[in-house]
């Protein structure tokens, strides 16, 4: 596997070099450092289990976090319950469900052109300021965001996860994408000028 | 109701409703709009987690 020239990088340092990235992500879907720190641990430990021979860091890259997907769902079901009850105040009324709303539920200010959303497809800056828009969401809204948004289950999938009434995750959902819209259209597209 | 039928189907009531709110009302469309461009923003952020697109 490690060959004998000397410039040559090894699986299990790929492997290693991919875990801060990892690390993000587990973090941004968990919410919960000790619980992404666990997940990404199994991951490396399940990837140098089973050494692979990719022909770019890139497919190394999409097997891993194929991986991490299934091991940040074990760890939802595991904690599912726990994570839920951590935070009363996004059960309680969130003051964005009211905000830039009238009474009627119409705007009070019209929302902004954001114009051609092609042009900034695959651009790192803009999928750095998504992430920190979904790390700013409330951990319970952030988590339920990424379930639908990242690992792709169905609204009937994390009702079962994380013991939800399809209510409440409508509810926590809406009020995540109310929130991912204003930080977006704050940091991103309401600049005129874009960095 | 725009924010809602990303995560679950409208009844048939609501669906008409929205499209004739939407022929009327000047802000709503932008605002799907907006809906739009986070759906697709989302989609491009997913593959671009899995994958090593290093674009500028």
């Amino acid at each position: 596997m490690s060959n004998a020239d000397s410039t040559a990088i090894t699986y299990e340092q790929q492997v290693a070099n991919l875990r801060d990235y990892l690390l993000k992500f587990a973090r941004l879907q968990l919410r919960n450092d000790t619980w992404a720190e666990d997940a990404v641990s199994e991951v490396i430990v399940a990837a140098l289990a089973k050494p692979q021979s990719f022909g770019n860091r890139s497919q190394l890259k999409t097997w891993l976090v194929g991986i991490l997907k299934h091991k940040v769902i074990d760890a939802l079901r595991l904690h599912g319950r726990e994570a839920m009850q951590a935070n009363d105040s996004d059960s309680a009324e969130d003051p964005l469900d009211y905000l830039g709303f009238q009474a009627d539920g119409h705007y009070i200010e019209a929302p902004a052109e954001w114009g051609n959303p092609e042009q900034h497809s695959n651009s790192r800056q803009f999928f750095e300021i998504l992430e920190m828009c979904v790390e700013h969401l409330p951990a319970v809204q952030g988590r339920v965001f990424l379930m639908r948004e990242w690992l792709e289950l169905s609204s009937e999938e994390i009702c079962k996860e994380l013991v939800l009434t399809s209510t409440n995750l409508y509810v926590q959902l809406h009020r995540a994408r109310l929130r991912l819209r204003e930080c977006l259209e704050l940091n991103w597209y309401g600049h005129k000028v874009k960095p | 109701m725009m924010v809602a039928r990303e995560d679950r189907s409208l009844k048939l009531a609501d669906r008409i409703a929205l499209k004739l709110h939407l022929l009327i009302c000047q802000a709503c469309p932008r605002f799907e709009r907006q809906m739009l461009a986070m759906r697709n923003d989302l989609k491009q952020w997913r593959n671009y987690t899995t994958q090593d697109q290093e674009k500028p």
